[in-house]
């Protein structure tokens, strides 16, 4: 059945076949762009939703990114009638068990923190995992504290967080970069932000 | 052969992780829990399918010498095409998954399937068999990952039902290999009696 | 240290096998003689390491540039199972002992998925070495994946002297073949996951 191999036929055969296979993975490419756009945008919206107050504007639309202590973060500004009611700051901590840790956080204008949401990482599941509000209540703490009066770190290292069972240095990482998203929130609302 | 016994036979006789112990990456990497498992399944299902069916109908005309890049180049369309669509549709399962997507080009049971069946039947022969290995790759992956869900985390498709802590080991790597040597066992003491 | 770090972590802490599940059917499959598992492991270091520079700079300067990043696992495959072909007919013709050495285990390196997986890794993932989240570089990604394929080949060569011990102890008969040695890597990724944390 398979035919004799030459260099023509053979060369032939996977030219085609290569460009059949480019056309169908194309047009995939094409149909699925708009739902991939639309997918990757309503989990950055649904997470915006998560952490801030209530809002009218887009903060998708206006964020910009920011340097802070060599890491950069991304800053969502959120209105509501033009009034400013708080921020949302993307930041990511190295110092996860797993790998990057990466989190939405909204600050209210005052710099209490409104909520936060795992954007991604890679815990131990079971452990570390527990970051994630859908696992466990220890995220729930973070909610309606002010950084400044509210000391950003696990009760092991003087803070008043409690760290989650076997998985401190998944906590720590947390705090970590609560703490760094709140240091660039009280820069970017220094700096005039979005007021 | 009747076409039913194409997809059976698939199933148990040649269950493509017990009996053949094929694709054993993916089957330890993606079973955390069992929908992760069913996920994992049906994507390599479709691929299985759809290039199984595309290669039975170009192998006559495939060059002997280029046969395996031919078919490896049908299997990575399909795969890519799987993971457009899930990022589209299912992004979550898509980034649980992870890297075990587009290593389905590299899964031994879908080149196997190609080389071993797909080249040498008809069409619809070919489609039913890669509809039955796949559906065998499923329904170990599945169980696999119930298993492990259930040991490991208490639940049941993601329904907690053993409530405070449970094993946390069996979703974790060691768990893994744990879980499928001992299903094996299981298997084979099944199968003999 | 940055180097050292990566090492460490791609060798014991994430172990490819034991840990991320890649090229876990060459681990199963050649892993009855210690001295077959040395060869193989070359083989995966030697592939490995070569595959994912070239397909680092095909990332870099091909697929990123167009924006075609939805070609990847066509390209990446394509690429391996040519390189693995061009290594095995150079080995041939420059070095017989070396190929001696290899030749067998190189048409199966194009199927493992430990290799196309990495190639994968190095390219998507983020990594935390040094400070900041981001892509590694060159220098780094070739260290990685060499490391990598060490940490592929030590878990193989340890599991091979444990099978070998194997051979000379009655197991009980539904035990026999794969599920005592997938029950025996489950011990030993046991055994490796004490090394979590370290980095």
């Amino acid at each position: 059945m398979a035919r004799e191999s030459n260099f023509r036929n053979m060369f032939l055969c996977l030219l085609i076949i290569c460009f059949g296979g480019s056309a169908i993975m194309g047009s995939v490419y094409l149909i699925t762009y708009e739902p991939i756009a639309i997918a990757q945008a309503a989990k950055v919206n649904q997470a915006l939703g998560q952490v801030l107050p209530d809002f009218d504007n887009q903060p998708a639309e206006m964020v910009y990114d920011m340097e802070i202590e060599g890491s950069k973060v991304a800053v969502y500004p959120a209105t509501r009638d033009s009034v400013f009611v708080g921020a949302a700051i993307e930041a990511v901590t190295t110092k996860g068990f797993g790998g990057p840790i990466r989190v939405m956080v909204g600050f209210l204008p005052d710099g209490t923190v409104f909520n936060t949401a795992i954007i991604s990482h890679s815990e131990t599941p079971g452990l570390g995992d527990k970051i994630d509000p859908r696992k466990s209540d220890f995220s729930l703490q973070f909610k309606g504290k002010n950084p400044k009066t509210f000391h950003l770190a696990v009760k092991k290292d003087g803070g008043r967080v409690d760290a989650i069972t076997a998985a401190t240095i998944s906590s720590r990482a947390f705090c970590d970069v609560v703490d760094l998203a709140y240091r660039a929130f009280i820069k970017t609302v220094q700096k005039g932000g979005k007021q | 052969m009747n076409r039913l016994k194409i997809i059976t036979k698939g199933i148990i006789k040649e269950n493509p992780t017990f009996v053949l112990v094929l694709g054993m990456c993916p089957t330890l990497g993606t079973t955390t829990s069992a929908v992760n498992g069913l996920g994992m399944g049906l994507a390599t299902t479709f691929v299985l399918m759809l290039s199984n069916l595309v290669i039975s109908l170009i192998s006559g005309m495939v060059p002997s010498k280029v046969r395996i890049p031919s078919f490896v180049v049908v299997i990575s369309v399909f795969v890519t095409v799987v993971q457009l669509v899930m990022q589209a549709y299912v992004p979550g399962l898509y980034e649980t998954l992870g890297l075990f997507i587009p290593l389905i080009v590299v899964n031994c049971i879908v080149l196997g399937r190609a080389e071993a069946y797909a080249s040498k039947n008809g069409p619809l022969d070919s489609f039913l068999d890669g509809l039955g290995s796949g559906l065998g790759f499923t329904l170990s992956l599945t169980t696999l990952g119930t298993v492990r869900e259930l040991l490991g985390s208490g639940a049941f498709f993601g329904w907690k039902i053993i409530p405070g802590d449970a094993i946390l080991v069996f979703i974790l790597a060691p768990g893994a290999f744990l879980a499928l040597g001992y299903l094996m066992v299981l298997f084979n003491k099944i199968k003999k009696a | 240290m940055e180097y050292i770090l990566i090492i460490i972590s791609a060798v014991f802490v994430n172990n490819i096998v034991l840990n991320q599940f890649l090229g876990i059917c060459p681990f199963l499959g050649v892993s009855n003689k210690i001295s077959t598992a040395v060869g193989m492991s070359a083989a995966v270091v030697f592939v490995m390491t070569l595959s994912t520079l070239i397909t680092y700079l095909v990332q870099c300067y091909i697929l990123n540039p167009l924006n075609i990043g939805f070609m990847q696992t066509v390209t990446f495959i394509l690429i391996i199972a040519a390189l693995v072909q061009m290594v095995e007919i150079i080995l041939k013709k420059i070095s017989p002992a070396l190929y001696q050495a290899l030749g067998i285990f190189l048409p199966l390196i194009t199927t493992n998925c430990a290799v196309l997986g990495v190639a994968i890794l190095v390219v998507t993932k983020e990594f935390t070495f040094g400070g900041n989240a981001a892509m590694l570089d060159l220098p780094q990604s070739l260290v990685y994946t060499a490391s990598m394929a060490v940490g592929f080949g030590l878990a193989l060569i340890i599991f091979a002297g444990m099978r070998e011990q194997m051979d000379l102890v009655g197991v009980p008969k539904p035990f026999r073949g794969v599920p005592i040695a997938l029950i025996t890597a489950g011990i030993l990724a046991l055994a490796f996951m004490g090394f979590s944390g370290i980095v």
